[in-house]
């Protein structure tokens, strides 16, 4: 530790800290632009500068100059001031006066710190140098002339993202920041760039000209289009959501955001069902909300409770699952599942169906395996994780799967699941790299799990993780990456089948009278019986509200107060940004009513009341937001023989990473992406 | 020079669809590549970049890297091609664009030009009928670049063809060498005037009397 007097403040920081770092621990507010604690140094800004005693007697770049015992530094001395002035008028020589046209007016760091350091006017006579825009793709807009080249963007596409396709180009007054060949940002993470950036060059190209930051609400929620569980704000004006950005949170997404969860936005206005519907002879007609409920009724009146079906969705909340789960369980049925795809998920145990390592905790690894997923696609923010892990200790990874370019480099162990004997047994190659480490990981994806002898593989996988030390008292390696959000919340509830009830694939090709489709669109929704009577409660008109008899419309991730359960396990709360449209209510509040009508009335009528039930069924949802690190204390394996693998080849569990849901299917922003990322972009990883 | 392909200084000339390192080339970055250690091989890029530079002079007669070529110094190194465009944009001496078949590096340094680099100048415009720096002739013989100082300013004021210094230049010196190089003829490299390296013209002038005798 040294000890460092920055502004007369005394702290202690690490050996090897640098003199910003220091002034963070104390307090202390540097400038900067190029300087971002979770990029590599670049010290190109200049904005950073500061005094220090008994050093050269020159301003010195904080950023990038490490301290030393005993160091006393000044920030805010004669010297510095006109230093950072000096630099504050070369950053603006080139940057153009658009501040009125600009859409990081308001949340520019260039604007702030101009009113800090910048001059009332301009000696600069000369004309200023324009540079041509780049296309980067349907996120990122560019204007160019405004970039003041401090790198961010290109450090944040190369480490982070491990897709480098920025760089900068030429040199002096031609240096250009870009792609050089014209091409669509590769990767999940691209619009990072645009919260990195300092100015407005690179800003949010579906949300150009939208709205000023000072009219927005600014909303704490919860991302639920993939199963990371990542912390957004949802900024809204009026009843309209316009933009998601990543909220910090270092155990889940750090600060970063994959495309699908930060676009996906537009989707929300479009394609939905805001009243309830209803089927008259074969057609579906508006109806109101006491109709739509009568015809339930109706429908419901007489059928035995074992002839009665409920499927939960991918973006559900944990209390419309409860509350429906409860329902069923009133009216007799036990034929609950929420497993769309078929995921064979032993839920006899929590940790066997969880991430259980944690995303913070795989910075720990130092070997890992995944079997049957595509972190990249499937996980991006987790995917970036994995890669930090690797710079930092280049641990290796196999892939049992067909794809690999995952941004870092990958053991490819084919797609062929019988490789999995030859790594419990420890006869192939890279069973031993994972015998060798001291914290093995194993992932076991939902492509592994979603195939007839799912069970048999997440058997051999236990196995696997048992055999390779992975599951050790302090180290838990056994983990299960879902791609829905409201997977693990569903399992946590026990929204599968009951003794002798039925799974999705025995309520289809009627084997029940009614199906309550809960947000269920990821099936074949032709297979469902057609004297099978479908009640539809969802907020979009995707595949379910298709061949639904009675739609109920309900209330997307961001007009409802909702609790959800990320594949780590962590229980977060999102809170309603903005009202559900027209006639669409908060989900739990319309099985809460229905409830009543059928003369099951459940016990709550308030959001806290179903939050305490919810703590009641499993105490896990009384955990809000932490998530404790945990071992594996009992070695007690899944059901399934791990000896059962058929022979079939892995196939990927998601097709695209853009369209995965009804909102990402809704949302032209998305569609765009598949166009301009079709065929596959290629990576090189660096 | 600078900027992307598809900037408008850059526009009104093709890429090529394709390139390929011939064996030449191959054998050449291989030497250099095993300069470095291993896994350090992207060390060598900028020599790379002058080695496909050389090999588009031997194949088109135009020293230039297309990007295609970048991308194959890019695959050979096992760097990402951006890696590769910035450095072949970054150094001058990589051309980006078509060159003619040869390249005119007049120095104008303070002491290239207080030699009368102006007359160098002026004469390669008159005879090959350039009119800016950049240009390339209309028989696309020449193209003309300004370039920073040389190092060779004992003999100034000088004028590089391609990779050859031609020192001590005059405007008829500049006359006959664009004639010779017209008739496909490389005239010696060095001082034109006949000066031996940077010694002095018509021999020393100093230090005559010296002996190296044996002392006794």
């Amino acid at each position: 530790m040294a000890k460092v007097t920055i502004d007369g403040i005394e702290v202690e920081v690490p050996n090897g800290s640098t003199i910003i770092q220091a002034a963070e621990a104390a307090g202390i507010e540097i400038p900067r632009f190029c300087y971002h604690e979770r990029l590599s140094i670049a010290g190109n800004c200049r904005m950073c500068l500061v005094e220090v005693e008994k050093a050269p007697p020159k301003p010195i770049a904080s950023c990038g100059y490490p301290v030393a015992d005993g160091m006393v530094v000044h920030t805010d001395t004669p010297m510095v001031r006109n230093a950072r002035r000096g630099v504050m008028e070369f950053l603006l020589i080139n940057h153009p006066l658009d501040c009125p046209i600009c859409d990081q007016g308001g949340e520019c760091d260039l604007q702030d710190q101009a009113m800090g350091y910048g001059m009332d006017h301009s000696r600069y006579a000369e004309n200023k140098r324009a540079v041509k825009d780049k296309n980067l793709g349907p996120l990122v807009k560019t204007v160019m002339t405004r970039c003041i080249h401090c790198t961010r963007c290109i450090r944040f596409i190369t480490e982070v993202a491990g897709v480098p396709d920025l760089g900068a180009t030429a040199r002096g007054e031609h240096m250009e920041v870009g792609t050089y060949v014209e091409k669509a940002l590769g990767s999940e993470l691209s619009a990072n760039i645009i919260d990195l950036c300092p100015v407005g060059a690179l800003t949010s190209k579906p949300y150009a000209f939208v709205a000023r930051p000072w009219e927005l609400q600014k909303v704490d929620s919860i991302d639920v289009l993939d199963a990371v569980g990542a912390n957004i704000r949802v900024d809204a004006r009026g009843p309209e959501v316009l933009r998601i950005l990543p909220r910090i949170n270092e155990d889940v997404n750090e600060e970063w955001l994959g495309d699908k969860s930060r676009f996906s936005v537009d989707g929300l206005k479009r394609r939905r069902l805001d009243r309830p519907w209803v089927r008259v002879d074969g057609k579906l007609q508006p109806a109101t909300w006491s109709e739509a409920f009568a015809a339930v009724h109706e429908k419901l009146r007489g059928v035995p409770g074992e002839r009665i079906g409920a499927v939960a969705g991918n973006l559900c909340d944990a209390e419309s699952m409860l509350a429906l789960k409860e329902l069923m369980v009133a009216l007799g049925s036990s034929n609950l599942d929420c497993r769309q795809d078929g995921a064979k998920i032993d839920i006899a145990r929590r940790d066997f169906y969880c991430f259980n390592t944690g995303i913070a905790g795989i910075e720990e690894a130092d070997a890992l395996l995944i079997l049957g997923s595509n972190p990249r696609r499937e996980a991006p923010v987790l995917n970036a994780r994995i890669r930090k892990t690797w710079l930092n200790n280049g641990m290796p990874v196999g892939v049992v799967g067909t794809e690999t370019e995952l941004t870092y480099p990958v053991t490819a162990l084919g797609a062929e699941l019988s490789v999995l004997s030859g790594l419990i047994d420890g006869t192939h190659a890279f069973g031993k790299a994972l015998r060798d480490a001291k914290k093995p990981m194993v992932i076991v994806g939902q492509a592994a799990l979603a195939r007839p002898d799912g069970s048999a593989v997440l058997a051999a996988a236990w196995k696997l993780a048992g055999e390779i030390g992975a599951l050790a008292p302090d180290w838990h390696g056994f983990n299960v990456l879902h791609t829905a959000a409201a997977r693990v919340g569903a399992l946590d509830l026990g929204f599968v089948p009951g003794p002798r009830g039925r799974d999705l694939a025995g309520m289809l090709g009627g084997g029940v009278d009614v199906l309550w489709l809960l947000g269920a669109d990821e099936f074949d929704t032709s297979a469902i019986g057609p004297n099978t009577f479908v009640i539809y409660q969802g907020h979009h008109g995707d595949a379910g509200a298709h061949r639904a008899d009675v739609i109920l419309p309900g209330a997307a991730y961001t007009e409802k107060h909702g609790t959800y359960v990320n594949t780590e396990g962590r229980v977060q709360h999102g809170f309603m940004a903005v009202y559900p449209p027209g006639e669409a209510r908060e989900d739990w509040r319309i099985i809460r009513a229905l409830s009543e009508m059928l003369g099951k009335t459940l016990p709550y009528d308030t959001l806290e009341a179903v939050r305490a039930r919810l703590a009641q069924v499993n105490p896990a949802f009384a955990n809000v937001g932490f998530l404790p690190r945990f071992g594996a204390s009992d070695l007690t394996a899944p059901a399934g023989d791990p000896a059962a693998i058929g022979s079939e080849p892995l196939v990927p569990a998601i097709a695209s990473y853009y369209q995965t849901d009804p909102i990402s299917r809704a949302s032209p922003t998305m569609a765009a992406c598949v166009t301009a990322h079709a065929p596959a972009t290629a990576i090189a990883a660096e | 020079m600078a900027g992307s392909p598809d900037s408008p200084g850059n526009a009104g000339f093709e890429q090529p669809a394709s390139f390929a390192l011939d064996a030449e080339s191959e054998a050449e970055i291989a030497k250099l590549v095993a300069k470095y250690p291993p896994g350090r091989q992207a060390s060598a890029v900028i020599p790379s970049l002058y080695v496909v530079q050389r090999q588009m002079q031997r194949q088109t007669g135009s020293a230039w890297v297309p990007v295609k070529a970048m991308d194959a110094v890019a695959h050979r190194l096992g760097m990402a091609p951006i890696r590769v465009y910035e450095v072949a944009t970054f150094y001058f001496m990589f051309n980006t664009r078509p060159i003619g078949k040869y390249h005119l590096q007049v120095c104008t340094t303070t002491p290239c030009w207080l030699r009368g680099s102006d007359e160098v100048t002026r004469t390669c415009r008159e005879l090959t009928g350039i009119k800016g720096w950049g240009e390339t002739s209309e028989d696309g013989m020449f193209t003309m670049t300004e370039v920073e100082c040389l190092g060779a300013c004992v003999n100034a004021p000088i004028l590089q063809v391609d990779d050859d210094f031609y020192e001590d230049m005059d405007a008829e010196k500049v006359t006959a060498l664009i004639a010779a190089l017209r008739r496909g003829e490389r005239p010696k490299v060095g001082s034109m005037a006949g000066r031996q390296g940077s010694a002095p013209e018509g021999g020393p002038t100093t230090l005559t009397t010296l002996s190296f005798a044996p002392e006794a």
